[in-house]
């Protein structure tokens, strides 16, 4: 799903201060029926993510947390069994497993002597169950489950995609017969960067309109939407590393990406939404 | 000095005689007793003849050309405006008639006249640019204000322009004046003038300039001769007092033909003005002016001209003259004259008497000129011939010289037709990154994790910095300091250790070589873009475009023929890396990497053979050849980065200490060793005749000097054995065995070029004689060196050389301004790629004794690439045989070093003691069995290196030759493998027990090997089960529904859920994508959802009424997650999650309460033997000890003994996880 500047924008636009739950989603999808749910998805995710960088900070000051903390025990107090804490979080605009760290961290401070380390903390957010109060494992699990942004099951999830399109993509190479290096294989060799996939032998992406091709040495697959800030990041994080080191190479955005990032491909950074399909491989026999 | 001109002219000495008392100072038998009194008369004077002829010749032709071709500088005022490389047009050829060679100094003087000389020379600093004014490949002025300002230290005219005084002075236009009336091809200075073609000064003659300068004389050096405008305080030495004898008599001459010639000017019946000639328009600036003709027939003293012309030519021939290329450049000039615009007095016939004198001018007219020019040509036919096609067909089809010697234009013609050679260039590769290797790059390579981890960070910020300077150094405004200058001291302030500095220093290195070895991104410009576009074009077109050029300020312009040092196209981005580092370390380091490399580059063996029979078709002499000019192009790269450097230090923007600063200076730089010994490989070189390999490279070296290096004693002696070099470089004897022509038109034209650089004393050239001779130079080969072999050829000629290209640009640029002649002419350059190859392996530096000499002769007499096939061969195997020894004994030893620690472990215990000492154990165990290495080593390069040979060379070989060279691989490979593995097995062992031990240490540790036995999918999996993070991802949605909080309408339908669970068993039993995480996920999420099942939490969409689950659907949907828990996960389940008070808890918010599902799941759990009834009991235990509500208590008492009323089966047998994973799962779910 390859979409222009001015599309994505547009998606984007209506995404400013949505909460990220389950209707949100439900709503974009009715919204943009002709993109795909996937793509949409990712789309929020990464945006809400950019919302939540900016204002993570204005949430953790002090008097903020006080603040939180103060609302969540009241609204405990009333009902406990109403969503205290994740109206809490919509209503501050934070992200709903966000607030549940913050206000179990702010928790374990009062009832614990040592405060809590973050692997305990992590835990708890895992496997609510482990937390000492029943009211607060509720709230916190509740704001865990209707969370589609952050929270230990989108990491897993995110986690499981990004797998899953490695092997994919493995199998492609498979199927068209293009030996190549994996991630582990480099990194047990000693590389420094490890690209998903470096080809043994590199090939050629033919381009429909261009008259040459593009070599390939190496090729990424990143199981989101390419938008500018993360894509930005991928550059200067692994895909120019990358090139620095084995020249020029693919990266795959399964979701999609937006089509004037696509701009390096002279330098040997390509983007495409899907593996390519008119590649030339090299000739093994001159016969 | 005039006087030997004189007396050759009145033919009382004959040319061959003069020439040869000039160029060997010694009679020969061979002259004339009546000549030999002459010239000897004339002793003293010697060596000062050459540069007053030179001197002469310019001065002549200033007075009688004072328009260039259709140059964009034509009109002062537009001129003033451009930048100073405007356009593609000669602009050497200012600065190539404004000067004056120095005077040498009499052999009384000659010990302080260089210093007293050198400190009056005024270095005229042009204005001090900024740091970041570097322009794209632009001279090193680039270097700003820490430099020595190449352009400004010679820039003569256009620092102090001796326009100035002039035209304050002149009341009527001043003919004279070069400023307004540029000679030939003359652009007026410029800032950024071009500098090196120094040496001719201008003396235009004229009434004004004598009297403002009386006592100037021609050799006087040429600063002395330029009033300057801003006169510095070194100048204040009256030059008359420090002159010697030799040069006052001159002085005098001079001053006696000045006078005569103001006579003239004044006699003349238009002085002042020029007057239109014959209806011909104003010079105007473009092209399309009518070029006077040239008529044969109107030459005014041919004999003289001829005499001069032939005099000229000896010396040319001779090597006298400084830069061969130079004084070509001056003869098409003069052939190219467009028009005279000087008075007619020139035509009148000159008086008799006067014939023989210098006192009449020598050209009086155009036809002069190019009569003069044609007889130079002709004598210089054997290097036009050499010349690339497209210079000569511009001569063949020059018009005047068809017209002057149809016989020189048919040989032309001949050459053209017969010229196989195409001077094509490569295009530059795109900027490819150096290659991570991990032999070298990883992290073994690095002292520590630290160091590893900056230096990746530092790879990548290097090639951030090369790309953005890729797209940005050529737009207007942008600076490399400002834009990347603190980013780089950053990266730089990182490398801490040495060792660090040294991988950094090897990724520059390398990509400098990578991205710089072919002439890149200057390499377009080498030959003039413009030319070959303009020949594509079409004359006629060619007006117009030399206007459109004139606007674009051209890059890729060489800067006339005598061009400063700089640094095109990306070599810029090194420069000033460099410079913006200004690390002191990186530096040291980089000089030390420079010069091994330039040492191994140096000492390759390279081709010592003839091409064979076949000359240029043989495929292997064209590899030859090209892997020559692949070695001599990177080590002229990295020479050049190496002077640049090495010097740095030492270059500023002040003009060169004078005195006893000098003196301390010297004495201070005399303690330096050089930096690479260079005057020992010259010496190497040249008596191993590969000079053609070791001086070009050399000259880039210097060409960076400063102004002290050449008057240190070490540099010195570099010079004087270039100097002779250069004069021994005779072309037109072309002996057997001696150097090949193009091999020594390389080397004239490097070193012509070197003698031009501003640092290289004026005077040095001039100089040299009677210093002999450290080294005898003696290129008559005794035996066959590389310098016999034409390992030269046109294309590196002109890609070393781009300064040759100028030679056609001033003949296409006559073209166009000629209207329409010779357009059409389409020449298609067709790009050929070059090998972008390394340079071949290094032969291994080993074996001595007989058997080694043995090899060397049996290679003798082989083609080359046998050789290089060999060595090829035996290094390869060599290495592999290293490899492979490590995959094969070391791992089996490794393996052992495995068992053995598992028998102490089990022996000793779980702790089995300390590490370190079980290393030493292990090793002392393992380690002797390396000497098998060896043994093993040299049967594999046994195995291994006969096939190879064998596949590698031709079919045909001999089989005598094969074995022979078979053999020799198989000693080379095992020489070398043994040698690694003698040195380096016992720590190889030591280093991979280590690590094994290390890592069964960490295997042993409480890391639980959580996963345990995994199967896989089944083989007639399709994998097109549903992904694992899409059910993660539904199930989720499935759970906050339950959850909450929901829309009234939300809900699922029992049968998706029902799919749900039928997609996950899919998904489970396919484990293509399925990863621990997503599995462990899974598991939690799956028993979430039994739970929410079990306390009917689940919002069932339907009517209203009920919202709930059919227990019956319930219990059907438990049954299918028991089986899924039962049979399809791998990992463990954290079914005692069902039993947390949590969980639990759900069911107290029901009313009523139900629960028979819970009892119903508990007893499938027990009955399934996924849990154990203690584990039940234990949790059930547990959970009435948590706080609840007092009626939920007792149903959970009742619960509870519901639970244990259940007949006691048996402990079941199929505890799938318990057995599996005993113990662990539990733990890992809670983790």
């Amino acid at each position: 799903m390859i979409l222009t500047k001015a599309q994505y924008d547009e998606i984007a636009q209506c995404l400013v201060s949505v909460p990220p739950t389950r209707q949100s989603l439900r709503k974009l999808k009715q919204r943009f029926p002709s993109q795909s749910q996937a793509t949409l998805l990712s789309i929020f995710s990464q945006e809400y993510q950019k919302h939540i960088k900016r204002t993570h900070a204005k949430h953790h000051t002090s008097e903020a947390i006080e603040s939180y903390y103060q609302r969540y025990l009241n609204g405990v107090v009333k009902n406990g069994a109403a969503p205290v804490l994740l109206e809490l979080a919509n209503e501050v605009d934070y992200a709903p497993s966000l607030m549940a760290r913050l206000i179990l961290e702010r928790f374990l401070q009062e009832h614990e002597e040592t405060p809590p380390s973050k692997s305990v903390i992590n835990s708890m957010l895992r496997d609510p169950s482990q937390i000492p109060d029943g009211v607060l494992a509720n709230q916190v699990y509740q704001c865990i489950v209707n969370d589609c942004c952050y929270g230990p099951l989108v990491d897993c999830i995110k986690h499981a995609i990004g797998h899953e399109h490695e092997i994919l993509l493995r199998d492609l190479l498979l199927e068209k017969n293009l030996s190549f290096l994996d991630e582990d294989q480099l990194r047990a060799k000693g590389y420094d960067k490890t690209p998903d996939f470096i080809l043994q032998v590199p090939v050629v992406m033919l381009c429909p309109l261009a008259v040459e091709g593009h070599i390939i040495h190496w090729i990424e697959s990143k199981a989101s939407f390419g938008d500018e800030c993360s894509h930005h990041a991928y550059l200067h994080d692994q895909f120019w590393s990358y090139w620095n080191r084995f020249g020029p190479g693919l990266v795959i955005y399964w979701y999609g990406f937006i089509q004037e990032l696509d701009c390096n491909r002279e330098r040997g950074i390509l983007l495409k939404a899907s593996f390519p399909t008119d590649i030339v491989t090299l000739c093994h026999s001159i016969a | 000095m005039a006087a030997v001109l004189e007396s050759l002219l009145r033919e009382e000495v004959s040319v061959e005689a003069a020439v040869r008392w000039i160029a060997r100072s010694a009679q020969s038998s061979e002259d004339d007793p009546g000549e030999a009194a002459a010239l000897s008369a004339l002793q003293p004077l010697r060596k000062e003849f050459v540069p007053f002829l030179l001197n002469f010749l310019r001065e002549q032709s200033s007075r009688v050309l004072p328009q260039g071709p259709p140059t964009p500088a034509k009109a002062p005022g537009a001129s003033a405006a451009l930048p100073a490389r405007a356009g593609g047009q000669p602009r050497g050829s200012r600065g190539a008639r404004s000067q004056l060679f120095p005077p040498t100094e009499a052999p009384s003087t000659a010990a302080e006249a260089p210093l007293a000389r050198r400190g009056g020379r005024r270095r005229c600093p042009g204005p001090a640019r900024e740091r970041g004014g570097r322009g794209p490949g632009g001279p090193e002025e680039g270097v700003g204000g820490e430099s020595v300002p190449w352009a400004g230290g010679r820039r003569l005219r256009g620092s102090g322009s001796p326009s100035g005084p002039s035209l304050a002075l002149s009341d009527p236009p001043n003919l004279s004046n070069l400023e307004e009336f540029p000679p030939v091809g003359l652009v007026p200075p410029g800032p950024a003038g071009t500098k090196p073609s120094r040496r001719i000064n201008p003396t235009p003659v004229s009434e004004e300039r004598s009297l403002s300068k009386p006592k100037t004389c021609f050799t006087s050096p040429p600063i002395s001769c330029v009033p300057s405008s801003q006169p510095s305080a070194l100048d204040t030495s009256p030059w008359g007092l420090g002159l010697p004898p030799g040069c006052r008599s001159l002085q005098e001459e001079r001053e006696m033909l000045r006078k005569e010639r103001s006579k003239q000017l004044l006699q003349s019946p238009v002085p002042t003005c020029p007057p239109p000639e014959s209806g011909s328009p104003l010079p105007s600036r473009t092209g399309n002016l009518t070029d006077e003709p040239a008529d044969p027939a109107r030459v005014s003293s041919r004999q003289r001209l001829e005499l001069v012309a032939l005099v000229y030519s000896s010396c040319i021939a001779e090597n006298l003259v400084p830069n061969l290329f130079l004084e070509l450049f001056f003869v098409l000039q003069l052939l190219t004259a467009r028009r005279m615009v000087t008075a007619k007095h020139s035509d009148r016939e000159p008086s008799p008497d006067a014939l023989d004198s210098l006192e009449n001018p020598l050209f009086q007219s155009i036809h002069d000129c190019v009569f003069f020019a044609v007889q130079v040509l002709e004598h210089q036919f054997q290097v036009l011939s050499h010349l690339d096609k497209g210079t000569l067909k511009l001569l063949a089809e020059n018009e005047r010289l068809l017209c002057f010697s149809p016989a020189l234009q048919g040989r032309l013609r001949a050459a053209y037709e017969g010229s196989v050679a195409k001077v094509s260039l490569a295009m530059p590769p795109s900027a490819q990154a150096v290659s991570f290797q991990p032999e070298t790059d990883n992290r073994a390579n690095f002292s520590s994790d630290r160091a590893f981890h900056t230096f990746k960070k530092q790879r990548d910020v290097f090639y951030e910095v090369l790309r953005e300077w890729e797209d940005h150094h050529e737009e207007p405004g942008w600076d490399f300091e400002k834009g990347l200058g603190s980013r780089i001291r950053a990266m730089m302030g990182q490398l801490s250790t040495a060792c660090s500095h040294s991988h950094f220093v090897r990724l520059f290195q390398k990509q400098l070589l990578q991205m710089c070895q072919h002439p890149g991104g200057a390499g377009a410009a080498v030959l003039g873009e413009a030319p070959d576009v303009l020949s594509m074009l079409g004359a006629d077109k060619l007006g117009r475009l030399r206007r459109l050029q004139e606007r674009l300020v051209a890059p890729q312009s060489s800067g006339g023929p005598c061009p400063p040092p700089t640094f095109p196209g990306c070599q810029g981005f090194f420069r000033d890396f460099i410079l913006s580092a200004s690390s002191f370390q990186f530096n040291q380091h980089l000089m030390d990497s420079l010069s091994l490399k330039i040492r191994d580059l140096n000492g390759l063996a390279l081709p010592q053979q003839e091409p064979s029979d076949d000359g240029e078709s043989d495929v292997d002499w064209q590899g030859e050849r090209r892997q020559f000019a692949v070695v001599l192009l990177s080590l002229r790269l990295l020479a050049k980065f190496l002077g640049f450097v090495a010097f740095l230090p030492y270059r500023g923007p002040e003009p060169p200490p004078t005195g006893e600063l000098q003196d301390s200076i010297l004495a201070l730089r005399s303690q330096v060793p050089p930096v690479l010994d260079v005057r020992a490989l010259l010496q190497q070189g040249l008596r191993a005749h590969r000079a053609v390999l070791t001086v070009p490279w050399l000259v880039e070296f210097l060409s960076f000097a400063d102004h002290v290096v050449p008057l240190l004693d070490y540099y010195r002696s570099v010079f004087t054995l270039l100097l002779h070099l250069h004069r021994s470089l005779v072309l037109s004897q072309e002996n057997e065995g001696e150097m090949c022509f193009l091999n020594k038109l390389l080397l004239l034209a490097v070193l012509g070029w070197l003698f031009q650089i501003p640092t290289v004393p004026e005077d040095l050239f001039f100089l040299e004689e009677g210093q002999l001779d450290p080294f005898e130079v003696d290129t008559v080969a005794s035996e066959h060196g590389l310098d016999s072999v034409p390992v030269v050829d046109q294309q590196l000629l002109y890609t070393c050389c781009p300064y040759i290209g100028e030679l056609r640009k001033l003949l296409a640029s006559w073209v166009s301004g000629s209207s329409g002649r010779s357009g059409g002419f389409v020449r298609k350059i067709t790009p050929t790629t070059t090998t972008t190859t390394g340079l071949g392996a290094q032969p291994p530096q080993t074996s001595q004794g007989l058997q080694a000499q043995l090899a060397q002769a049996f290679f003798h007499n082989q083609p080359p690439s046998l050789r290089r096939t060999v060595e090829f061969v035996a290094e390869r195997i060599g290495s592999n045989c290293v490899k492979h020894i490590k995959a094969t004994l070391v791992a089996d030893l490794v393996h052992q070093a495995e068992l053995l620690l598992q028998e102490q472990l089990v022996t000793q215990g779980q702790d089995g003691g300390d590490p370190a000492q079980l290393l030493e154990i292990l090793c002392s165990q393992l380690c002797p069995h390396g000497a098998q290495a060896l043994t093993q080593g040299r049967e594999f390069c046994q195995r291994k290196s006969p096939g190879a040979v064998r596949a590698l060379l031709p079919e045909e070989t001999p089989a005598a030759v094969l074995s022979s060279a078979e053999s020799i691989a198989v000693g080379l490979a095992t020489e070398k493998a043994c040698a690694w593995l003698s040195a380096n097995i016992t720590a190889l062992i030591r280093r991979e027990v280590k690590a094994a031990v290390s890592r069964t240490l960490r295997a042993q540790g409480p890391e639980p090997a959580a996963w345990g036995e995994r199967r896989g999918c089944s083989h007639a999996c399709e994998h097109h089960a549903p992904l694992p993070s899409h059910l993660i991802s539904e199930i989720k949605d499935v759970l906050s529904l339950a959850v909450g909080p929901r829309d009234p309408e939300e809900g699922v339908s029992p049968e998706h859920l029902e799919q749900l669970l039928g997609q996950l068993g899919q998904t489970l039993r396919c484990r293509q994508f399925l990863c621990p995480p997503a599995e462990q996920h899974l598991a939690k999420c799956s028993v979430e959802l039994a739970s929410l099942l079990v306390a009917d939490q689940i919002p069932v969409l339907g009517p209203p009424a009920q919202h709930r689950l059919e227990r019956g659907q319930a219990r059907r949907l438990l049954l299918m997650l028991l089986a899924l828990w039962k049979d399809d996960f791998q990992g463990p389940v954290p079914l005692q999650l069902l039993l947390s008070p949590r969980n639990v808890g759900l069911l107290a918010d029901t009313r009523p309460r139900e629960w028979d599902l819970l009892l119903f799941l508990l007893r499938e759990l027990v009955e399934k033997g996924l849990m154990g009834r203690l584990e039940i009991e234990a949790c059930l235990g547990s959970l009435r000890e948590a706080q609840w509500p007092g009626d939920f208590s007792e149903e959970l008492a009742t619960l509870f003994n519901l639970f244990l009323a259940e007949p006691h089966l048996p402990e079941p047998q199929l505890r799938v996880c318990e057995l599996v994973q005993p113990n662990r799962g539990a733990v890992l779910a809670q983790s």
